[in-house]
């Protein structure tokens, strides 16, 4: 089956063809590319592996509600409506996601001069009646997304144990941190083009 | 045994920012050169990278690392047109200051310095951090970047005011934008994944 996957940007930047905003993005066609090479690489690879689209857009859902984007986080729990028992998980990636709202980057220095500039903030957990809707390894590798997204200075070999103990393998802990850190890409440059656009 | 942390015991941990040629190790086993295939060289992009243990770890998912490296790399060696490198680079540099990458500020500070040849205002945004005054141009691209990395982002319409009035156009300020919005993809991975050591 092949069909076409829109722009993901310009979809949910709002970006229509001819725009301003379109030519500015036509500039760079091997950015545009890439960012939508990476999306399909990400949300509609040739073999998911070890991990599952309901995974990986239930963990987006949750990371695109962390950053307060709403047509964005729209966009990634409706397509984890779609995936099989994707209308609990979206219920308990909503709620799991309220729970962790916060303001970041916070975290950590090592000792010496930069502890000065320390920022304590949340360290979130899944609520027990969510864990029970998601199960033990998405609810950790959501508290691992909150580290990644909010106070990646804190994170240390333990936060993979953890993962690794919940069951997920090296190669699906890449491809999980690299979807983390993508959207954390993709959210800011549709945030920040939308108002380039309309400004 | 690929299914366990590397727990390496780094002494003298980097713990400033700086522009030294710091290095870094990985908390998660990289693919050894026995393993890698001609589609993880193609992934790679460049070859030389299968020696870099963290674009040798990232290669186990061929895929997303060979569209994130094109990605990558147009979004700041493409100079047709558009923000001169040095700005790109300050961009990337205070992304990095701002979550706290150690190790991210350290390589494309050096390319800042580099390409400006302002190395100590870029030390003086390692030194002082992102409200460091750099002289107004420089101080609006840091604020840009700033209010872009903040989770929720803070980035809007003053910001896009406060760069064109520094004289940045509209493909300028887009160049700004995915500058700082690439670092949150870069320091997210390199501070998670391994960490930094000291320079030799």
């Amino acid at each position: 089956m092949t069909t076409t996957i829109p722009d993901i940007i310009d979809h949910l930047a709002g970006i229509a063809s001819g725009s301003a905003g379109a030519v500015l993005r036509a500039r760079r066609p091997v950015t545009r590319e890439g960012a939508q090479a990476s999306w399909v690489a990400l949300f509609a690879p040739a073999d998911a592996g070890d991990f599952p689209l309901s995974d990986r857009f239930a963990l987006a859902a949750f990371v695109s509600i962390l950053h307060g984007q709403a047509a964005i986080s729209a966009f990634y729990a409706d397509h984890l409506n779609e995936q099989a028992n994707g209308t609990a998980l979206r219920v308990a990636v909503e709620q799991a996601a309220a729970a962790g709202l916060t303001n970041g980057p916070y975290g950590h220095y090592p000792a010496g001069p930069l502890l000065r500039e320390n920022r304590d903030g949340l360290i979130f957990q899944v609520a027990d009646a969510e864990r029970a809707v998601l199960g033990e390894k998405l609810s950790t590798l959501l508290e691992h997304a909150h580290l990644l997204v909010l106070h990646p200075r804190d994170a240390k070999p333990e936060a993979l144990s953890k993962l690794l103990a919940a069951g997920w393998n090296t190669t699906s802990i890449v491809t999980a941190s690299q979807l983390v850190a993508f959207l954390a890409f993709q959210i800011r440059v549709i945030a920040g083009l939308k108002v380039l656009n309309a400004a | 045994m690929t299914e366990t942390i590397i727990e390496p015991q780094v002494e003298n941990v980097p713990n400033v920012f700086t522009q030294a040629q710091i290095g870094w190790t990985p908390w998660l086993q990289p693919l050894t050169a026995d393993e890698l295939t001609e589609r993880h060289y193609e992934a790679l992009v460049d070859r030389a990278r299968a020696q870099s243990p963290y674009f040798a770890l990232l290669v186990r998912d061929p895929d997303i690392l060979e569209a994130r490296t094109k990605t990558d790399k147009d979004i700041f060696y493409n100079v047709a047109d558009g923000l001169p490198r040095a700005e790109r680079e300050l961009a990337a540099t205070a992304a990095s200051r701002a979550n706290g990458c150690i190790f991210c500020a350290s390589v494309h500070s050096r390319f800042a310095s580099h390409h400006s040849d302002h190395k100590a205002e870029v030390q003086k945004l390692l030194d002082d951090g992102v409200s460091a005054d750099l002289g107004e141009r420089w101080n609006a691209i840091v604020a840009a970047t700033v209010a872009l990395t903040a989770t929720p982002p803070s980035f809007g319409s003053d910001h896009v005011e406060r760069l064109r009035t520094a004289g940045l156009s509209n493909e300028e300020i887009s160049d700004v934008i995915h500058g700082g919005a690439f670092f949150n993809w870069a320091n997210r991975l390199m501070l998670s994944l391994g960490e930094p050591t000291p320079a030799q």
